[in-house]
Formats: structure tokens, C-alpha cells, sequence
């Protein structure tokens, strides 16, 4: 979607000025969403500090960090799932392309920003129902079979599923039904992809599977992975974030962060000191 | 230690056979019953029975068409007011409310289903009878009703908090609000257990008879509509088993077998539907 307005040639030195929040307008090297200096309370209890950060746009971002570290709930606060727990309170700002999500629609912001769980969470319908599932609660009353292949398609999950669109997603293995979930949350063409430990709960196959899958989403949105897993954020990432008890330690291109930290707690816990 | 080992054995034997004993019991106590209702009444069931109102005082025959009628209207009465409160409350209870009202709320609801139904009567005699001065169709399915409320509340909050909250977490991270989580995911994913619940009330107040008392009273002929007293099995059995005729005790059988009948056929579909459909498997 985002890669058919990319220019072919980037030659854009100095991106034009266009009013108005097409979501397109952003170019391929600036960031789709910003973070900055947030702070979050669980009741009294804070867990996370001043954190501030870019998304760039098309790439894949991870977060990394032990047990605890804040990463799940930095995550759950770029699509306010965070306000689903009570007595939650954050402070801060998060841009998504220069507006603050926290003043939007939470309904219109989790459509623009999809998530994908740590364990797969499909519904109680048919395959095909819950791709179309995110289409319809929009008020589509279109025929949507073809925007559920395409979003089947994208996840890789087409060719498993084509003949039996209409059994139970209860039938499919664990690493599909996570595939499903992923296809479930492209069909609405977020912007934002978040993933939050999406591989934790699979077997290795279905794993490399994943990962596979989210460098190839790339062209279609921007990604942000939380994992515990330090080799997958090294494969699969551009950009990595190590968090720490709920501070931001370090926050660098992949391949800088897991051969040249800066932070010695950054080189503690990739060398496996810790965590 | 010989002796020891056969004493144990004894009595590992004796437990095995008491419980066993016991079970059996139980299980025999329905067929008991259903063996006794078919022995008394089976020969009172008849094409007339379902078809002809009861017969004058003195004549044999006859049938209890009417009240048949007036328990299927006394039943749908009481699942249009008993069963949406029920299940709304449910919802409230179980997405919206604090946990301090939700124990005040569920408290009170299984002290209602504690209150002995003729206690229900009284209370329904006293808001839908006394007021308008004549016994009615509407008052009994209005006692009838409020015996359901509890009942569906209390179980389809158990089956709305049995849906994973993960399932409401992939659906708010869709963009679904809500409400929209609770009517497109949550209330689907739970909507067998309900039905089964709300089959279960209805069959648990299809049989009562003290409510009906003094509500919808009775009537030997077809009711004049809802707002008019009306006939039902349970009191029909219960008229007609304190009736000195003879005739009158086997229709009274054959009244508690139709009835039976009816409750035993809601139980079966209600594990049939139990059993089929997708269902979201345990974490």
C-alpha cells in the first residue's frame, strides 16, 4: 500500500510540504510515530520513565529487554490498549504522522494501529469471518472475499486455508492461528503493526515462519515487535530498543546495538550477563 | 497383617458398594417417578387430552387443552420479562460494573432465587393482582418471570466471565468499541451457554404451581385472553389431585407426565446445542 507511493528513485532531499494529514505524505525515512517523554502508572506503580522514541516509517522496530522491563506496556500504549486496565495512568506524548493519539478517537486509532497478541486470540468464527471480522465492524456490507485473500495472502496463510475458509479457526494449528490473527489485523490496512511477543508461544517452524512474514510486511506498514528473544530481534529488525526496568537504555540501528553498544547494560544483556 | 489386609479390603469394598448404591438411587428416583406417571396416567393420554377442555363435574373424558394453551402463554410471558433483565443485568455485571456492585448485585440475586415461590406469589398478588382487582394471565407470567431473572443473571454472567479477556483484547485492538466487543465477540462466544441457562430457567419455573396460585388462579374453560385468569398444568394437577374423582386423579397423572415430558424434551436440546458449534477451548 505505502510502497506503491514510495518514489521509485529517493531523490527527495527535501520533502514537500503538503497540508492536510494524508497518510502518505510522510516519506520513507521519516518516522511514523514519535514518542515522547512518557511516563505510565499502573495504580501507584510506575513503569515507565521518560521514554522517548522514533518509529520509523516501513521498518521494523523491536523492543527488547528482560521479564518486567516495560516493553509489553510501551507497546499497548502506542494503540492505548493500556486503558483497558484500571486505575492506568499515562503522561507524555505519542505522535502518529504529527498528531497526538492520545487526543484521537481510540475506536479510528486502533484501526490506523493494529496489534497482534502474545498468544493467538482468534474468534469463535469461521477463518474467513475473522479476517472479515475488523471490515464489517467498520460498516463494510461489501462482498469482502476479496480483501480477505489479500490480507490471507500477506500473512502466508492462503494456500493452507483457501479450501476450508469456512471451518472454525480453532482447527488450525497454533502457528497458523497466529498467522490468522496477523491477516485479521492487516485487513483493516493499519499503518502501524504492533506485535507483542507474537512468537512466544509457537514451535521453531512456525517461528521462522513469522519472522519471515514480518520483514516482507514491511513494505506494507510500519512494524513494532516486543520479544525476549535476542537473535529474533537481530534477524527480523532495523531498529532495536533495550529497555530497562522501565527506562529506555539504548536506542540504535540493529546491527549497532548487538555489535557495538554503547550502554554496558545494553552489552550485559545481549552477551547474556543477565535477563 | 493378613487380618489387616482383608479388614481394609472389607471395607474398600463395602465404600464401593454404598456409593454405587447410591447412585443408583438417584438415577432410580426419576425413573421412579416416570415409571409411576406413565403407569397412572398413560392410559389418560389422549388425542381429547390435548384437545378438549376438561369436562363438567361428573362426566368423564375430556381433555386439558386449555391448560396446555395457557402454560405455553404463561411461559412465553415469562421469558419476554424475565429473560432480557436477566441477561442485560448479566452484561452489566460482568463488563461494566465495579467489583463491589457486582457483589451487592449477585448477592441479592441468589437471595432472590432462594425465596420460596410461593413467597413470589404472594408478591406478584400483591403488584399485579390486588391493583386491578382480577386474577390474570399477565400476573402469572409476571410471577413466572421474575422466578427467571436470577436464575439467567447469575448464569450468563458465569459464561459471559468464562470468554477469555484476550478475546475482547483482539477485538478492541480492531477498533471495535465496547459494545460492539461484547455483541459481535463476547456475547457470541458465549451465546450457547446462555441459551442452555435460559432453557434450564424455563424449565425450572415450567412446573412451579405455587406462584400461579393466586396469580392466573385457574380456569376450567379457555381464558378470555391476557388479561384473564387462565388455566396451566401445575394447577390443574394440583386441582385435580385433591379432586375426589377418580377419572380427575388419572388426568391429573397424565398432566404431570405432559409436563415432565415437556421438561425432559428442553433438557435434550438444550445439551444438543450444548454440543454443537464452535466453542472457544479452554486456555
Amino acid at each position: 500500500m505505502h510502497a506503491s507511493v514510495r518514489p521509485a528513485v529517493s531523490v527527495n532531499i527535501t520533502p514537500p510540504v503538503i497540508t492536510g494529514a494524508s497518510r502518505e505524505t510522510a516519506a520513507p525515512s521519516e518516522m511514523r510515530m514519535t514518542i515522547s517523554k512518557v511516563n505510565f502508572w499502573y495504580g501507584a506503580k510506575q513503569t515507565l520513565f521518560d521514554i522517548s522514541l522514533g518509529i520509523a516509517t516501513s521498518k521494523v522496530t523491536a523492543l527488547i529487554g528482560p521479564s518486567g522491563c516495560g516493553k509489553s506496556t510501551l507497546l499497548r500504549t502506542l494503540d492505548r490498549m493500556h486503558e483497558t486496565v484500571r486505575n492506568s495512568r499515562l503522561e507524555g506524548q505519542i505522535l502518529l504522522d504529527g498528531k497526538n493519539i492520545l487526543d484521537q478517537d481510540v475506536t479510528l486509532l486502533r484501526r490506523r494501529v493494529g496489534m497482534v497478541f502474545q498468544r493467538p486470540n482468534p474468534f469463535p468464527k469461521s477463518i474467513f469471518e475473522n479476517v472479515a471480522y475488523g471490515l464489517r465492524i467498520n460498516g463494510s456490507k461489501l462482498p469482502m472475499g476479496d480483501a480477505v485473500e489479500k490480507s490471507l495472502r500477506h500473512a502466508a496463510l492462503w494456500d493452507e486455508v483457501k479450501d476450508h475458509l469456512h471451518k472454525s479457526a480453532y482447527e488450525l494449528s497454533g502457528g497458523q492461528q497466529q498467522r490468522l490473527c496477523i491477516a485479521r489485523a492487516l485487513a483493516v490496512e493499519p499503518e502501524v503493526l504492533l506485535l507483542d511477543e507474537p512468537c512466544s508461544a509457537l514451535d521453531p517452524i512456525s517461528t521462522a515462519k513469522i519472522e519471515e512474514l514480518l520483514v516482507q510486511l514491511k513494505d506494507l506498514c510500519t512494524i513494532v515487535t516486543v520479544t525476549h528473544n535476542m537473535q529474533q530481534a537481530a534477524r527480523i529488525s532495523d531498529f532495536t530498543a533495550f529497555l530497562l526496568t522501565g527506562q529506555l537504555i539504548e536506542f540504535s540501528p540493529t546491527p549497532q546495538l548487538f555489535t557495538k553498544p554503547t550502554d554496558a547494560r545494553t552489552e550485559a544483556y545481549i552477551t547474556g550477563r543477565f535477563g | 497383617m493378613n487380618a489387616r489386609l482383608r479388614w481394609r479390603k472389607f471395607v474398600s469394598n463395602f465404600m464401593l458398594t454404598m456409593t454405587g448404591v447410591c447412585a443408583l438411587v438417584s438415577v432410580a428416583v426419576l425413573f421412579f417417578i416416570l415409571g409411576y406417571l406413565v403407569y397412572h396416567g398413560g392410559a389418560s393420554i389422549n388425542w381429547d387430552f390435548f384437545t378438549k377442555l376438561p369436562a363438567p363435574v361428573g362426566e368423564s373424558g375430556g381433555g386439558m387443552a386449555n391448560a396446555i394453551l395457557g402454560s405455553a402463554k404463561l411461559l412465553l410471558l415469562a421469558t419476554l420479562f424475565g429473560v432480557p433483565i436477566g441477561f442485560f443485568g448479566a452484561i452489566y455485571l460482568a463488563e461494566f460494573s465495579g467489583s463491589k456492585v457486582a457483589f451487592v448485585v449477585r448477592y441479592a440475586a441468589d437471595l432472590l432465587n432462594g425465596v420460596p415461590s410461593i413467597v413470589i406469589g404472594i408478591f406478584a398478588y400483591g403488584v399485579a393482582v390486588q391493583p386491578f382487582k382480577h386474577f390474570s394471565t399477565f400476573a402469572g407470567g409476571f410471577a413466572l418471570g421474575v422466578m427467571m431473572i436470577p436464575i439467567t443473571l447469575r448464569s450468563t454472567e458465569q459464561f459471559l466471565l468464562g470468554v477469555p479477556r484476550t478475546l475482547r483484547e483482539g477485538a478492541m485492538a480492531l477498533g471495535a468499541s465496547k459494545w460492539k466487543t461484547i455483541a459481535t465477540v463476547v456475547v457470541p462466544a458465549a451465546y450457547r451457554g446462555i441459551l442452555t441457562a435460559v432453557l434450564l430457567a424455563f424449565a425450572r419455573v415450567a412446573g412451579e404451581t405455587a406462584p400461579l396460585l393466586f396469580t392466573a388462579l385457574g380456569n376450567r374453560f379457555w381464558s378470555n385472553g391476557w388479561n384473564e385468569p387462565t388455566a396451566s398444568l401445575p394447577v390443574m394437577i394440583y386441582n385435580y389431585a385433591l379432586s375426589p374423582f377418580e377419572d380427575w386423579h388419572r388426568q391429573a397423572w397424565a398432566a404431570g407426565l405432559v409436563l415432565l415430558g415437556l421438561i425432559l424434551v428442553i433438557n435434550i436440546v438444550a445439551r444438543a446445542i450444548l454440543a454443537r458449534g464452535i466453542s472457544v477451548p479452554r486456555a
